[in-house]
């Protein structure tokens, strides 16, 4: 490939190249520039890294400091409970064991997915409200009637609002890390500003195991 | 009949062009493009909306598959502090050199009985080594001390730093120290939970969890 025109070699031709070199023109020759451009490229090229990790905040709720402290009450709560093999069963309001002093019906735990007609249709019914509040808050904010802060700070307080729905999310032993964070993010989708990662109860761990023996789909 | 007049070119072709382009590739590539780093362990994160970038300063926990915990603090000088005082926590002396090259290491998942040999094996060595996590059981909670020095260490960090800027009469924008939990799709949300509740003892509870971005439309609400 490379030559290497030695002085030895060139010797016996050396009046003949100072002519040549004279006669030639002026340019130059860019083959190795180009070389070394398309390997620095190539470089560049495969050790970068174009998307940077994008990142969802979430917030725990602290563990009760007090083992006998009860859970507080919620409003319009609505529960989703995962499993194995992308299995997601909810039920809305509250827990009641079968028997239950207050004479209520059992909870029944009712199987969903995570599709589009499953998940988000029950989670954008459900939030419906909050979501026409915020969306005309969006276009009085394209109206610019209101501020840009003012805005973000009444889409918080719309999502927080006491009876907007609060949406627990236990997930058993089989579930895995990308069930919960499909959830969270339908949530975030729906416009949900009330949510937290919880622990199931014993109770509700029975249910499951007998909803996955015989599970009653509801769409 | 006229004659066919051949153009007496030389061979060569002009490749200015090609260099112009090829270099403004190179330059394009060079600004836009982050390193990218070897990680020991390769995760398949899951995506979700969320646009948020992901902050700088922050305090990596990945979790692999199978659930083993990975530990790596982004700021090299915090990363050194840390290696001291989980060193004389665990009773392991580090030398200097050794410190030196945890600062430039990534993310890693070996236990502090084992992280000294971890240190001192090549690039290509380490890269081959099968890590078995970081320990966070009760007994030997290795992560939970960690991310508690870590922590302390990144706050000592902020405040000289800080302390550095006024002296010069400088201005001095303080990044909080984010916790981010990096896990695979398929990890099973036990595992990542055994990692929260750590960070739960330690009375952290606000996480980023680091996802690909994936664009689904906002639906309009129903009239």
């Amino acid at each position: 490939m490379a030559e290497v025109n030695t002085g030895d070699g060139g010797g016996g031709h050396g009046k003949h190249d100072k002519k040549r070199a004279k006669k030639s023109s002026t340019r130059i020759d860019m083959t190795p520039m180009v070389d070394l451009a398309f390997l620095l490229l190539t470089f560049f090229v495969l050790t970068s890294t174009f998307s940077k990790p994008k990142a969802m905040e979430i917030n725990y709720p602290a563990d009760p400091k007090d083992e006998n402290t009860k859970p507080p009450k919620i409003n319009n709560a609505l529960t989703f409970i995962l499993s194995e093999n992308n299995a997601i069963y909810y039920y809305a309001g509250e827990f009641y064991p079968p028997n239950n002093p207050k004479g209520e019906p059992p909870t029944q735990l009712i199987k969903t997915d995570y599709s589009k007609d499953g998940l988000r249709k029950i989670l954008l019914e459900r939030n419906d409200p909050v979501r026409k509040e915020i969306f005309k808050l969006e276009e009085k904010l394209k109206k610019k009637e209101i501020a840009d802060s003012t805005y973000k700070r009444l889409v918080i307080a719309e999502k927080s609002k006491k009876d907007a729905v609060t949406v627990l999310i236990k997930a058993d032993d089989k579930a895995t890390y990308k069930n919960v964070i499909d959830l969270v993010d339908e949530l975030n989708i729906s416009m949900i500003g009330k949510y937290a990662v919880v622990d199931m109860i014993p109770t509700e761990y029975e249910l499951l195991q007998a909803a996955e023996g015989a599970a009653p789909t509801n769409p | 009949m006229p004659k066919v007049k051949l153009p007496s070119s030389s061979p060569s072709l002009d490749m200015t062009p090609m260099v112009d382009l090829a270099f403004l590739l190179v330059t394009f590539f060079m600004l836009t493009a982050s390193v990218r780093v070897d990680e020991p362990v390769v995760v398949d994160t899951p995506s979700s909306n969320s646009d948020k970038l992901l902050p700088d300063n922050v305090m990596m926990i990945t979790i692999d598959p199978d659930g083993k915990p990975f530990f790596n603090i982004s700021n090299p000088q915090v990363r050194i502090k840390t290696l001291e005082k989980m060193g004389a926590q665990y009773n392991v002396q580090f030398t200097e050199e050794e410190k030196k090259k945890f600062a430039g290491m990534t993310t890693f998942g070996v236990s502090m009985q084992n992280l000294k040999q971890y240190i001192m094996l090549d690039d290509v060595a380490r890269s081959k080594y099968k890590s078995s996590g970081i320990p966070l059981d009760s007994l030997n909670n290795q992560l939970g001390h960690w991310i508690q020095f870590g922590q302390i260490e990144a706050a000592k960090q902020a405040k000289a730093e800080k302390d550095k800027a006024e002296s010069l009469g400088r201005d001095f924008k303080y990044e909080k120290l984010r916790f981010a939990i990096k896990a695979d799709a398929e990890t099973p949300y036990v595992s990542v939970k055994a990692v929260i509740d750590v960070f739960k003892k330690l009375e952290i509870y606000r996480f980023n969890l680091i996802t690909n971005l994936e664009q689904d439309e906002v639906p309009e609400p129903t009239n």
